[in-house]
């Protein structure tokens, strides 16, 4: 228990950030707000990479397998997001 | 490098991810916003490496960690390079999965290379296969229903389905305690996240078309909780913080969708919408006799001497790929000296926010696109609106008939403008199933064509005149 809470409380303050500064993202932007997620929710690829370094076949594999995931999810979402964005930003 | 200073770098992306959503909050600001973000990536990524599980690991776990980062960002930068704006939906349904199916695949590794796991990991780790596994081929569906490849749109429901997904979630906890109760029983892990998958598909398969905004809203959301209980198997903030702003911001946009529809989240899952929608006029009742059909040179003179038009685009327009053509009426209307606004509900598309990203490929600037609770009080001073491919979201029995299907759903109240001028193919009703009284108001121009044909008429009938 002695790390679970330090982590809970990291847990329900992030909430509490996300919750105040996404209610103020304006619904023309929600698309790119949600491919954006998408790329930043790709962070599991840091768990993935050291998973992939552990010296068992099984979890290498596993590892390789959620880097390729997690890879499409960061490069995909931001390439796609600014895509949008820069739409946006042409008639300014 | 040391771990503390490898926990600053998380930290440090940790911020810039914040800061990122926070460009967000402004069309000027979110290119830059999304440098942020990616920033942020970066540098988490450049920190993991050089930490001392994946450096110290020698040659051949780089080698396996550039391989994976080479294909998946190959395969995402392919796939953000070539989407077309109206497929949009489905690939942020098919990165949610892979979302999901990452955490799975990482919450199980960490499972097997536990020597001695504690109570915390156990339960987070069936937490991120359960939630991932869920993510996973719920997302899957999602994207197969959007592309309409082997499952149609429509809902589906099959006698049981109720029971069956009750016994699929019962037998997922139960698994999911006996993995708690003896952690060295690996296998079980995938057993967990072959009911979760199976839970997944039969969560999403009742969802209809029209609910698909909400649903992806709320597998993004998935997605972001199942990193965040990943980052409480692995004891790491940056994949705890990340994935609570997912979360946090998956569960706004589904409240958001629910309320634009004035639907309960458990009525959309469980896909309580559909045929027996009756009650109210029927269609013969609301239409015969009153409906007034236009041309496009009528249509043209009217807009000749309107102040202000508002053009109120709904999904038909994107269907027919007429956001070009509506951009050039904009332009036309504009340098004749007319106000042109665009009205934009917040279920217009298939996504949250669709409909704005549409018309801004098409080049309308964003300051014209107004939101529903902003336009609204301006019909009353709008000479024409001109509605696209929309229908429940400008039906009056919304606010005036509370046996309605729709009854209480917010409107574009475009009966209130002048006239308005509703571009259709028929008079057949929308995802409600129940006849329109705007189409047959006093008010009322129909319009009959296809909804790129029409726009480009109205173009030639306007510069002819």
């Amino acid at each position: 228990m002695d790390a679970f809470i330090p982590l809970l409380t990291i847990f329900m303050l992030a909430v509490f950030v996300g919750f105040e500064i996404i209610t103020k993202v304006p619904p023309l932007l929600h698309t790119p707000l949600m491919s954006g997620s998408n790329a930043i929710s790709g962070i599991t690829i840091i768990g993935a990479m050291i998973a992939a370094a552990t010296p068992s076949t099984l979890t290498t594999v596993l590892g390789f397998a959620a880097i390729v995931l997690a890879a499409t999810n960061v490069v995909g979402g931001f390439l796609v997001t600014h895509r949008m964005l820069a739409m946006f930003q042409k008639k300014d | 490098m040391n771990s503390a200073l490898i926990n600053l770098a998380y930290l440090a992306a940790s911020v810039l991810f914040i800061l990122g959503i926070k460009g967000l909050t402004h069309p000027r600001t979110a290119v830059r916003g999304n440098l942020y973000g990616a920033s942020g990536m970066l540098l988490a990524i450049i920190a993991t490496v050089a930490s001392a599980e994946v450096f110290g690991s020698g040659v051949q776990g780089l080698g396996v960690i550039l391989a994976g980062i080479v294909v998946g960002g190959g395969i995402g930068a392919a796939i953000a390079l070539r989407i077309e704006m109206t497929a949009m939906p489905q690939m942020v349904a098919l990165l949610n999965g892979f979302g999901g199916g990452a955490s799975v695949f990482v919450a199980g590794a960490a499972l097997f290379d536990a020597a001695d796991p504690s109570t915390q990991m156990t339960v987070a780790t069936v937490a991120s296969g359960l939630i991932g596994g869920v993510t996973f081929f719920g997302s899957l569906v999602a994207f197969d229903k959007l592309q309409e490849l082997v499952l149609p749109g429509k809902p589906i429901h099959f006698p049981g389905q109720q029971a069956v997904n009750s016994l699929i979630g019962l037998a997922a906890l139960v698994v999911g305690y006996m993995i708690v109760d003896d952690p060295s029983a690996t296998g079980l892990y995938w057993v967990l996240v072959a009911l979760a998958s199976v839970g997944g598909l039969l969560l999403t398969i009742p969802i209809g078309g029209a609910d698909m905004p909400v649903a992806i809203a709320l597998l993004n959301s998935y997605s972001g909780l199942a990193a965040a209980s990943t980052g409480f198997v692995l004891n790491n903030n940056a994949l705890i913080i990340t994935g609570s702003l997912v979360g946090a911001s998956g569960l706004i946009l589904t409240r958001i969708m629910c309320k634009a529809m004035n639907r309960s989240l458990a009525n959309v899952l469980t896909g309580a919408i559909g045929p027996e929608a009756v009650g109210g006029a029927s269609a013969d009742e609301v239409y015969a006799g009153k409906v007034k059909s236009s041309s496009p040179e009528e249509v043209a003179m009217l807009l000749d001497g309107a102040r202000r038009v508002v053009i109120v685009p709904g999904y038909g327009l994107a269907v027919s790929q007429a956001q070009h053509a509506v951009c050039e009426l904009a332009d036309l209307l504009e340098s004749k000296g007319t106000e042109v606004e665009f009205a934009i509900h917040p279920v217009a598309g298939r996504m949250p926010g669709h409909m704005n990203v549409l018309l801004a490929e098409a080049d309308v600037a964003y300051d014209k696109l107004r939101e529903m609770d902003d336009i609204n009080p301006t019909f009353a001073q709008t000479d024409v609106a001109i509605v696209i491919g929309a229908n429940d979201v400008v039906n009056p029995v919304a606010n005036t008939d509370p046996t309605s299907p729709i009854a209480g759903m917010p409107i574009l109240e475009v009966d209130k403008a002048r006239t308005a001028v509703v571009i259709k193919r028929s008079l057949s009703p929308g995802f409600a199933g129940i006849p329109n009284p705007l189409f047959a108001a006093d008010n009322t121009l129909m319009f009959f064509s296809d909804g790129k044909k029409a726009i480009l008429d109205l173009i030639t009938a306007i510069k002819e005149a």
